[in-house]
């Protein structure tokens, strides 16, 4: 379909999520795009309603009724095109309702073919429920065994590069064959299996998978050379799958794609989507994060590779308890400045988890839901910096130059010196009581070094623009940078490590603020510096810390303000917290007075004593 | 807005209810409309495609694996016993001959010329489905399975731990705040739904199973006493597949919480009933709670209706399932409609609550279940 870009002066997005659908409205006010209205009403894919458009006509409406714009026809159906202060030119939208996709993908070995189909998958907005290869240390019963177990909505097979391997590549089809996994929207469902491995074993692959319960599609081989990985045609192919196959099965998701102007995204693919625009747009590295009550959504891209991690079992609430047993309560308990009884906590732990829609009342419960927080996003960092590396099994060239060096292929490409941005979205991160809650959140876990701007999206508009920056690029970019982005400030931190107390860096600002500091080891302070507010720090490190210019070398980068202001953070890279418990407390409690996390809440006493009659 | 709506768990004295009993693939019936079936009766059976061997055969007889198919002495579709030789390679000059014999039992189901990798099948493993709930047979998908009426007390609980189970029910406790300890059970408990009241001991869970106990309800218990019975921190709450010879139910909550006295009661009421119990739960999209259902016998009381939820009203009795007052009992008092800025600093709706203690006290609406006097 053609679209007429400069005609378009109203959008219309929505994003179908497993509970609520949140529809916005995208309006031309003086030439620039502006996010206006924003409306939800719950996901309606489940009984008794069974069709996702009615929860769209839903949001839909109570847009229209705080935009005061007729949106929708009298059949619900999205009035097009504007027309007198009705109607809308371009409607889009994204979908994670269901379950969103959920995929099985296999390849010959585990850390380059098979990571390479994870990779695409991923990519593609995809859960992964199991990565099968012939090295996974799983005998072939066993693999087979745990395809049958699964009920994946496609299959992606790779395995040999070009000209490569041919008999382990059929070995893999020949193990899916027998197992016949059972698709979760019945036995009608015909598998799409989506075969991007060695070209020379294509014809093999097709005879092994030759079964009328299987629907195969045979792409570019998405790792045609070790050193090189073409994942556009798998990612592709995925999104043609997942519309063709997979919302084709979703109660009203057929009237939905007919509604709708460009097609309809899983919500992930989108937020990446959106990332890489951005990304690219501004030459900049940026980490996105999305923690969710069941998991948590890490996307990075550096130096222009995209990347996305989904940690199934990290979130705030279904799995919370999972957190706290994979972090152990000792490190969720660091993040706390006070005592707190164990056994209470891990009852409280599972009480949310089996309750998963309660809040935290007392500041006692909103502080450890925090600590939890921290501990969720730390470990889901590490498993995106394990999973976000150069290819592996790439040879590697030396020069005499490289004698002392120790870089293998395989390495982490996250490098968060080089981090310029780092976005938060998510109910934990977006609806803390105060920014700098959501700040020290990001720092603390993420531990970004050098210089980082730290933001949020403002109410979770980053799928939308996910799906429009395919459409009208121009739209999602000023939407995002004026609207979506919730600038919290910039966090300056010395890498390194030191004793606690002695000088770690001394550092300047000048422009719209002006002041200067030194920076101890274990220090952290906060520098009030506006939204609007611009300047030039520069540092000069102590020997063994390093700012971005390499260890004890001068260093200047321009910083914004924002909400929360300038982190000025001399805690060290890695960051070490006392294992004393008490000398731990004392540390925590130094950096919730200075960064003034908890000033504006209260300890009621009636509540207190309230608890304490009862 | 004066209502709004608050989840509860089902708890009811009479209600119609019926069970869904499928089986994973095509199979057959037992059971036609009309029939009276029994909670342990089979229902549906079928036989599951067996496990799958794969044997790399190329590699078993050192041969190209193009060669694999005209060394096979059972072909494709054919059976074979364990030990039975299943190739041979020609040998040299007729001798020497490599043999292979089958590991298992099973039927060779493909013959690979590109991978030499020969799958075997092992037999077919029976599936049996029960009807888990006595009534009467009132829809049969053909080859599927059937759906099973009855009139009945239904119980839903907030957290279990095991799989489908039935039994007699056996109240263990006086009231529905005492916990339950290993002294409050005996041997005469074997094969029944046992029931306590406020929080289950590990030591009391550890006495039933080695009754034999089928079921154990109770309102509470500690997390650090589940992670005991079950080995391992349960991460996530999708369970009814442990094999620990009892199934768990909790009414409430974890911690030591009182089951509340509605359900205590009814639980009295029906004492010598049988039950059906399953500790299966799963709460992510499309939750599924564990429940205790009580079969009753057709038009002895009336149907009630069940008290799932509903709305926030003046008056309504409610617990509170959040800390800092988890698991107490008031009254809804007010129900402002401005959102209130809690002691964590978020801003959210609330409701006034009027505790059992007559202290009133502001608690967010998303923190209250609705209960039942």
């Amino acid at each position: 379909m053609t679209i007429d870009l400069d005609n378009i002066n109203v959008i219309l997005a929505t994003d179908c999520g497993s509970t609520t659908t949140k529809a916005i409205l995208i309006e031309k006010v003086d030439g620039t795009y502006r996010q206006t209205y924003r409306g939800e009403a719950p996901t309606t894919v489940e009984k008794p309603f069974a069709n996702v458009t009615i929860g769209v006509t839903n949001s839909v409406t109570e847009v229209a009724e705080l935009a005061g714009r007729r949106l929708t026809n009298d059949d619900g159906t999205i009035l097009k095109p504007a027309k007198d202060g009705d109607g809308c030119d371009l409607y889009i939208s994204t979908s994670s309702a269901g379950g969103g996709l959920q995929m099985m993908v296999a390849g010959v070995i585990a850390e380059m073919t098979a990571a390479s189909a994870k990779r695409a998958a991923l990519g593609a907005g995809a859960i992964v429920m199991d990565v099968i290869s012939t090295n996974d240390k799983r005998r072939p019963h066993e693999q087979i065994q745990r395809i049958r177990e699964l009920r994946p909505d496609m299959i992606l097979i790779s395995g040999g590069t070009d000209g490569g391997t041919t008999e382990k590549v059929v070995q893999l089809a020949e193990l899916i064959a027998p197992a016949k996994p059972q698709p979760r929207f019945g036995s009608e469902y015909e598998m799409p299996i989506i075969y991007a491995g060695n070209k020379d074993a294509s014809d093999e692959v097709e005879k092994s998978l030759d079964e009328d319960w299987i629907d195969l599609a045979i792409v570019e081989n998405l790792r045609p050379k070790l050193e090189q990985e073409n994942l556009g045609p798998a990612r592709d192919k995925i999104h043609d799958v997942f519309l063709e196959h997979v919302m084709a099965h979703a109660p009203g998701y057929d009237m939905l794609m007919d509604w709708t102007d460009a097609d309809i995204m899983p919500t992930p693919g989108a937020v990446g989507d959106i990332l890489q625009t951005i990304a690219k747009k501004d030459g900049i590295n940026v980490v996105g994060v999305d923690i969710g009550g069941a998991t948590t959504d890490v996307f990075s891209v550096f130096n222009k590779t995209f990347n996305r991690t989904v940690s199934a079992n990290l979130g705030m609430s279904y799995s919370i308890s999972n957190v706290c047993a994979e972090a152990t309560m000792p490190n969720v308990l660091r993040w706390v400045h006070f005592d707190m009884d164990e056994r209470q906590l891990r009852n409280r732990v599972k009480n949310k988890m089996i309750r998963p829609t309660t809040i935290p009342q007392s500041l006692e419960s909103l502080i450890f839901e925090q600590a939890v927080a921290r501990e969720a996003l730390r470990l889901a960092y590490i498993q995106h910096k394990e999973f976000a590396t150069t290819l592996k099994g790439v040879q590697q060239q030396r020069t005499v130059g490289d004698t002392f060096s120790q870089k293998a292929s395989g390495t982490t490409i996250v490098d968060n010196m080089k981090l310029n941005l780092l976005v938060a979205s998510g109910g934990v991160l977006s609806h803390a009581p105060s920014m700098n809650q959501t700040a020290m959140m990001l720092v603390d876990a993420f531990e970004p070094e050098g210089c980082t701007n730290l933001a949020k999206d403002s109410i979770f508009m980053m799928p939308h623009l996910g799906v429009l920056s395919a459409v009208h690029p121009e739209a999602a970019s000023q939407v995002f940078e004026r609207d979506c982005l919730i600038y919290l400030g910039t966090c300056i931190a010395a890498k390194g490590v030191g004793k606690t107390g002695k000088p770690c860096f001394a550092w300047s600002l000048n422009g719209d603020v002006t002041t200067s500091g030194t920076c101890n080891f274990g220090d952290l302070e906060l520098i009030t510096m506006g939204p609007e507010q611009r300047a030039t720090i520069t540092c000069e490190p102590a020997k063994g810390f390093d700012l971005g210019a390499g260890a004890g070398k001068n260093v200047s980068h321009e910083v914004r303000g924002g909400t929360v202001g300038l982190i000025i953070d001399g805690r060290g890279r890695p960051l070490c917290l006392p294992e004393d418990r008490q000398e731990c407390q004392q540390t925590i409690s130094t950096w919730v007075e200075n960064m003034a996390l908890y000033e504006n809440q209260r300890q009621d006493e009636e509540m207190q004593e309230a608890v304490a009659t009862a | 807005m004066a209502h709004a709506y608050t989840p509860g768990l089902k708890v009811t004295s009479r209600m119609t209810y019926q069970v869904v009993r499928m089986l994973p693939i095509k199979g057959e019936v037992n059971v036609k409309v009309g029939d009276t079936v029994e909670a342990d009766k089979i229902v549906a059976a079928t036989y599951m495609p067996g496990d799958v061997y794969p044997l790399n055969m190329a590699n078993l007889l050192a041969v190209p694996p193009k060669d694999v198919a005209s060394l096979m002495l059972h072909k494709e579709g054919e059976k074979v016993e364990e030990g039975e030789p299943l190739a041979q390679t020609a040998g040299i000059f007729g001798k020497f001959k490599k043999i292979y014999k089958s590991p298992y039992s099973g039927t060779v189901e493909t013959i690979s010329g590109v991978t030499g990798q020969v799958i075997l099948r092992g037999p077919d493993i029976p599936v049996e489905v029960k009807a888990y709930m006595s009534g009467k047979v009132i829809d049969v998908n053909p080859e599927v399975g059937c759906t099973i009426e009855n009139d009945a007390a239904f119980i839903q609980g907030i957290f279990g731990i095991g799989g489908e189970t039935f039994g007699t029910i056996k109240i263990a406790v006086d009231s529905p705040d005492q916990t339950l300890t290993g002294e409050d059970l005996s041997q005469d408990m074997r094969g029944c739904v046992v029931v306590g009241g406020a929080r289950m001991t590990d030591e009391s869970i550890e006495t039933a199973r080695k009754y034999g106990v089928a079921a154990i309800v109770s309102g509470g218990m500690d997390d650090q006493d589940l992670r005991d019975f079950l080995g391992y921190d349960l991460g996530v709450a999708i369970t009814g597949s442990e094999n620990k010879g009892i199934t768990v139910v909790l009414t409430e909550g974890f911690g030591d919480i009182a089951m509340a006295t509605r359900t205590f009661e009814l639980f009295k009421t029906f004492e010598g009933h049988e039950a059906s119990v399953n500790g299966a739960t799963q709460i992510r999209a499309g939750v599924m709670r564990p429940e205790i259902i009580i079969p009753l016998a057709p038009g002895s009381t009336e149907a009630e209706p069940e008290h799932s939820g509903g709305f926030l009203e003046l008056g309504k009795p409610l617990r509170i399932i959040r800390d800092p007052y988890f698991g107490m009992i008031g009254i809804v008092k007010a129900l402002p409609s401005d959102p209130h800025v809690l002691d964590s600093g978020s801003k959210a709706r609330v409701l006034e609550v009027e505790l059992s203690t007559g202290v009133a006290v502001i608690v967010p609406r998303a923190n209250v279940e609705l209960i039942e006097a």
